[in-house]
């Protein structure tokens, strides 16, 4: 590790430099607040390794600006934040349906609405998982310090080129403005994944949307020598529109179980002190640093609590909680929002009445001070 | 997928006849549509081709484009699918003169949901959304697209289909923003309700209502329509100019 390895900057920041580091090649963006560090670092950084960017005029046309570069073989990203991420839901659904890779990150901010710009929230988990309309499926991850915010956002692109299909890197605000240090790895540290490429010849037919066993679709670049026909409509194999029943079926079951049916694979977590614990708090993102504070202050005065924190949101890994929690008298989700994750690990913990939840969603961090007070409250003690 | 006596279809063969004239290999071509009747041109291609969002064609465009900058990128696009939902990028693909071009096929309707008024329709059309008349004004292409910085603006009729493939090809040519309006009949939803008349009384239209621009014509008859080039300029594109902050922040090194 060399010394220009490690720096002290900022959550948004550390996600650029992941992202050039997974081989980011266009990011197309719009200024919001807390997420416009990410555009400013881009701007600068990705032409200097031959990359580009460019601010659209809009939110709605970054995304899609980015699906367009993707097609064309580049790997993308585009970031935004509350209603930005709102306003890019059509088009995240066209890269859904079109199996475009392509990395969004969402740095929360309090909402509905303008809500609070300057404030961390992370009232997003549900709409992360069924903003854009229609039955599908999608990845979401997240991470609560810089060093896993590096990783978890090179494992984005990863997936996002794995499995043709966006990733959202459901940030906050508190991670992306905090400064904190982090050892960017030496090139090879991380295996890098590439999308996959027809091996088909040109003159011989290529099918673009003809699943192979495994579900995987090998890619043709727009430009080489294979051209096809990509739509957000129902599609072929050929990509040209259908509305035959038996095609849309097939479609539809390749788009969902592609994900859902990878759900341990694509499972990131973290756990403390799980072995021997009575009471687990599960935790993710920003929110994850002060149950983790506590969970380490408890354990120093004999307390048997651990922490699970979850870094892949969606799909929601239900059995790995299931497993994780079965021997807990008690499970304390703690989130920064009036009770999202929770109403997932109550259908994965039964009986469902030893779930509870720890929350703030006033636009203040939740602290330790927070956790333990509501620990209280649970034990039936008072604060 | 278009009615019989659509103009989309002539649209269709002027694009295909300029691109045969300028020898282009196909492999090199990439057509971006949006949403509507316009749109559905880029499933009778053999291109690489997309069909994507209501009025984002030219955002969609932007990033193949801007990310291989050696393709040549060819948008068309409806009249409400260009300027009223997708008027915004409309304009800053204009002004950021981003070598692709648009073309815009002017119905004055849109013909996919079944004849609604559209910001190309103009006061006292009769649509399903205007049933007593529209009171809505029109944008006139060519002075938007001057205006928002367009290096190349040409217009013509599908009852001027030679022209039309010449002004495509000089647009496909033109190392810049290139907007080619193209004026195409709709006898269902636009002409049956205003008096157009079928497929080929709508073309004589356009025959006897446009005149080449700075005509005697046109001095003598201000309402005519004027068909040609009405924009045609070097100016620094866009692609080029990044590739030269590549080259400044890869030397800062």
């Amino acid at each position: 590790m060399s010394k220009k390895n490690v720096k002290f900057i900022q959550g948004n920041e550390v996600c650029a430099e992941a992202a050039l580091y997974a081989g980011l090649g266009f990011f197309a963006g719009y200024p919001i607040t807390p997420s416009t560090e990410i555009a400013e670092h881009l701007a600068k950084r990705l032409p200097e390794q031959g990359g580009r960017f460019i601010q659209m005029e809009d939110e709605i046309s970054s995304m899609c600006a980015i699906i367009g570069a993707s097609l064309t073989g580049s790997k993308v990203m585009t970031a935004s934040s509350g209603p930005g991420i709102s306003l890019k839901q059509e088009a995240l659904g066209y890269a859904v349906m079109t199996e475009v890779p392509c990395v969004i990150v969402n740095v929360q901010r309090g909402g509905p609405s303008t809500g609070i710009p300057t404030h961390g929230s992370q009232g997003d988990v549900m709409q992360a998982r069924w903003g854009c309309h229609g039955d599908h499926a999608i990845v979401v991850m997240t991470a609560s310090n810089h060093q896993d915010v590096f990783e978890i956002t090179v494992e984005a692109f990863n997936i996002a080129e794995t499995y043709r299909t966006p990733v959202i890197l459901l940030f906050d605000e508190v991670v992306g403005h905090t400064r904190e240090k982090v050892v960017i790895p030496e090139p090879g540290d991380i295996p890098l994944v590439d999308r996959l490429r027809t091996s088909v010849r040109g003159g011989v037919d290529y099918h673009p949307y003809l699943p192979r066993e495994d579900g995987r679709l090998p890619m043709s670049d727009f430009g080489s020598v294979h051209r096809y026909n990509v739509t957000g409509l129902a599609h072929d194999m050929w990509g040209f529109p259908s509305t035959k029943p038996e095609i849309v079926y097939g479609l539809m079951r390749h788009l969902v179980d592609k994900i859902e049916h990878r759900v341990n694979q694509l499972a990131r977590y973290k756990e403390y002190h799980l072995e021997d614990a009575e009471r687990i708090l599960i935790s993710y993102g920003a929110s994850t640093r002060s149950a983790l504070h506590v969970v380490r202050n408890r354990r120093a005065k004999g307390e048997r609590l651990g922490l699970l924190e979850l870094q892949t949101l969606w799909p929601f890994p239900y059995e790995i909680v299931r497993q994780k929690c079965s021997k807990a008298q008690a499970v304390i989700v703690v989130e920064m929002n009036m009770g999202q994750i929770v109403q997932e690990v109550k259908k994965a913990v039964k009986p469902s009445e030893k779930v509870f939840l720890a929350n703030r969603f006033d636009g203040v961090f939740i602290t330790p001070m927070d956790i333990m007070n509501i620990l209280r409250v649970i034990q039936g003690k008072g604060v | 997928m278009w009615c019989p006596g659509c103009g989309h279809g002539i649209v269709l063969n002027s694009l295909l006849r300029a691109v045969e004239e300028l020898g282009m290999s196909k492999n090199e071509i990439v057509m971006v549509s949006g949403i509507g009747c316009s749109a559905r041109i880029s499933g009778y291609v053999d291109f690489h081709s997309m069909h994507t969002l209501h009025g984002r064609a030219l955002a969609f465009a932007t990033g193949v484009k801007m990310s291989r900058p050696g393709l040549n990128v060819i948008v068309p696009m409806g009249d409400g699918d260009a300027l009223a939902i997708g008027g915004n990028h409309f304009i800053h693909a204009a002004r950021r003169n981003i070598d692709i071009t648009a073309i815009v096929m002017n119905n004055r309707i849109y013909g996919m949901t079944g004849g609604q008024y559209s910001p190309l329709s103009g006061v006292g059309v009769i649509a399903t959304t205007a049933p007593y008349h529209n009171i809505d004004h029109e944008f006139d292409v060519m002075e938007m697209a001057r205006a928002a910085g367009a290096s190349f603006v040409a217009r013509t009729t599908t009852y001027h289909a030679k022209q039309a493939t010449d002004l495509i090809r000089q647009a496909i040519l033109h190392k810049g923003f290139s907007v080619v309006e193209i004026l195409s009949q709709c006898p269902v939803q636009f002409g049956r309700r205003n008096k157009g008349g079928n497929a080929a009384e709508m073309m004589e239209t356009y025959k006897t209502n446009t005149t080449p621009i700075g005509s005697k014509a046109k001095k003598e008859n201000p309402n005519l329509l004027e068909r040609g080039i009405f924009v045609q300029k070097d100016m620094p594109e866009y692609c080029n100019e990044y590739a030269k902050i590549i080259d400044q922040a890869m030397k800062g090194q």
